[in-house]
């Protein structure tokens, strides 16, 4: 099917029209058939396909088993919120000389920087790891996970950075050129809620990033980073510098967590060290493993359905119990994590290889057992195959 | 076949604890020779391949190559400088098809970066068509062109072994170093992979060859090495080897008078 859309533009272009139609009307649709929570729970769906994507990189890709990746979406989360509330000023008088009302970057400054600041902690946490594989690499990116919302705990004494567990508030709404995005928008008598802008701007940076991984993977840096996956060693004996390619899926996984954090932080608002646990890494991870490690629509469906399903549960199964037993019996948030679980385990009995896995690696899975039935090629008939290829 | 080294190692010597895997070990392989490394299991070949290729570092002596020592700190330097090499037990990227894995080859060869892949500059489309293309024409010179598109764990074992020899060729070598390519095959596939050595040698590479199959050394080397215990017992032309005693009590286990 997408041979034959390869081959008929017209046919390729109403349905990259219809794509678009279908993603603009959605928050509209979604808002009339199930409410305007609903439009919400979407904005923080983009928001996890954008960090999936960027785990993807290191743990697809690159095959850096990575524990303590929400550490960047932390630190994406409170750079903006640093830079864009009241905090700072409130609690250093220097600051407060300088910018009276508090620092409020916009969003065309915010968003690079929090891509460069969460590439830098990327080669930071990379750096010590390079030697590392495997179980191993997973503790110790846990660790730095854990260390990251710790300080992030921790840093309100002696000198208040972060403001500790009661977080950062007060954040800046974004706004472009001079619309904000925390009101309603009205053009020419219609009018776009608030979480309907907020999944305007989500969307697209999703895009922008989607784009991004797609054409890294289908690139000399794309295959430096499978290869090392497949065989360290071969690949290093095949010239690339290990090194350099890994710090670098690092910083460019790092990055993408560094933009989905600064978003989450002026979306919501407010942000506290809560938001960044560990079992946040492991949703994410889970994310890329159930929709199909290193296949980019993979890694998006299950960011997807990872992000809407438990939402799904908690809003059916309070009215079904009613139904059923005429009163709740079970905490539908317990209720949640236990077929949220139980979906994992059916998936990885009857999809190892993820929902949506890449060609590749479903054949990976398939074919182990007949690996052999393919016949070699008969030698001595070569020449003139061979003919006119030169070293 | 001139007479110019490419590659000359000088009292190369590598322990590990107490055992002495190499122990000054010189050997010259010069330009345009196919270079023989030869002896019984454990005589320090592979030692000797993975400090040529910068897998370990060397304890003594040094590696002259192409003129200029080759100071090497990591592995990924020598590809850059010219030697690319196949492993004893073939390490492909499993998963990737054997066209692209014959493009990984091309890395140290080209230069995108990520702004370039992102942007998709005309450099770098251009430079990704011809690694592409130069994969392709690689496979078709080992014969494995109708397999391009197969991943590399499901092709046969003698396929497997020709495209690690391409891949490696894909490096642009001077120095094409084989550890036992001929493992395992059966007759006619070392008969052609014979013909192989012979062709990259007649077009201008120069190859390192370890390998136990003694025939297939015979037959094809210009000089042999034998190796035993990590000491060079012998080296010279494949039929004065063959007769040289030393060599015969290397492999017999000791004379029989």
């Amino acid at each position: 099917m997408l041979a034959a859309l390869e081959k008929n533009p017209v046919a390729k272009w109403l349905g990259l029209a219809l794509v678009v139609v279908a993603l603009a009307a959605l928050p509209f649709a979604v808002e009339a058939g199930a409410g305007r929570s609903w439009v919400r729970i979407i904005d923080f769906a983009l928001l996890y396909i954008m960090l999936a994507l960027g785990l993807n990189i290191v743990v697809g890709f690159a095959g850096l088993l990575d524990l303590g990746y929400i550490a960047f979406y932390a630190v994406g989360a409170y750079m903006w919120a640093l830079l864009a509330s009241p905090h700072l000023s409130a609690n250093f008088p220097a600051f407060a000389a300088m910018f009276p009302g508090g620092l409020h970057f916009p969003i065309w400054i915010l968003i690079p920087m929090g891509a460069l600041v969460a590439a830098i902690f990327g080669v930071l946490l990379g750096a010590p790891t390079l030697r590392l594989r495997g179980d191993y690499l997973a503790i110790v990116t846990l660790g730095f996970g854990e260390i990251i919302r710790i300080f992030l705990n921790n840093l309100n004494a002696p000198i208040n950075i972060t403001n500790g567990p009661q977080g950062i508030n007060k954040i800046d709404p974004f706004s472009i050129f001079g619309v904000p995005f925390n009101k309603p928008f009205s053009v020419f008598g219609f009018t776009v809620p608030s979480v309907a802008l907020y999944y305007y701007l989500f969307l697209a940076l999703t895009i922008v990033i989607i784009v991004i991984t797609l054409r890294l993977e289908d690139s000399r840096i794309g295959r430096a980073w499978v290869a090392i996956r497949e065989d360290e060693i071969a690949a290093k004996a095949m010239g690339i510098n290990t090194r350099n390619v890994k710090l670098l899926a690092f910083a460019m996984g790092a990055t993408f967590g560094g933009v989905a954090g600064g978003l989450f932080s002026g979306f919501q608002g407010f942000v506290s060290p809560e938001s960044f646990t560990l079992m946040e890494s492991i949703m994410v991870l889970s994310m890329v493993v159930l929709g199909g490690m290193g296949h980019i629509p993979g890694v998006v469906l299950g960011a997807v359905l990872l992000a809407t399903l438990p939402e799904a549960i908690r809003y059916t199964v309070v009215p079904a119990q009613k139904l059923l037993f005429g009163k709740q019996i079970i905490d539908p948030e317990s209720l949640r994590m236990l077929l949220f679980g139980l979906a994992l385990i059916l998936v990885m009995l009857y999809r190892p290889a993820g929902l949506w896995p890449s060609p590749v690696r479903k054949r990976e899975f398939a074919t182990a057992e007949k690996a052999g039935k393919v016949e070699p090629e008969q030698y001595p008939d070569r020449t003139e195959a061979n003919e006119g290829a030169r070293l | 076949m001139s007479a110019l080294p490419l590659l000359e190692a000088k009292d190369v010597t590598k322990r590990f604890g107490g055992l002495q895997a190499l122990a000054d070990i010189s050997l010259t392989i010069n330009h345009g020779e196919i270079y023989g490394l030869i002896g019984p299991n454990g005589a320090g070949k592979t030692t000797f391949f993975n400090c040529l290729t910068g897998l370990y570092q060397v304890d003594e002596g040094r590696f002259m190559f192409d003129g200029a020592p080759l100071n090497v700190k990591a592995p990924h330097e020598v590809a850059a400088r010219g030697i690319a090499r196949t492993f004893q037990n073939i390490r492909l990227f499993a998963n990737m098809t054997a066209l692209e894995n014959v493009m990984v080859g091309r890395h140290v060869r080209t230069k995108a970066g990520v702004i370039g892949a992102v942007l998709r500059t005309p450099g770098t489309l251009a430079e990704e068509r011809a690694i592409h293309d130069r994969a392709r024409e690689l496979l078709r010179y080992v014969g494995l062109e109708r397999r391009s598109d197969t991943l590399s764990r499901n092709l046969p074992y003698g396929d497997q072994r020709r495209l690690e020899i391409a891949r490696a060729l894909a490096t642009e070598p001077k120095l094409l170093a084989l550890d036992e390519p001929a493992a395992g095959m059966n007759a006619t596939e070392t008969t052609s992979l014979k013909g192989l050595m012979e062709r990259i040698r007649g077009d201008g590479v120069t190859i390192l060859l370890i390998e136990h199959d003694v025939k297939l050394v015979m037959g094809l080397c210009d000089r042999v090495a034998v190796l035993d215990y990590g000491r060079k017992i012998a080296e010279g032309r494949p039929a004065d080897v063959q007769r040289n005693t030393a060599v015969i009590e290397a492999y017999l286990g000791g004379s029989l008078a």
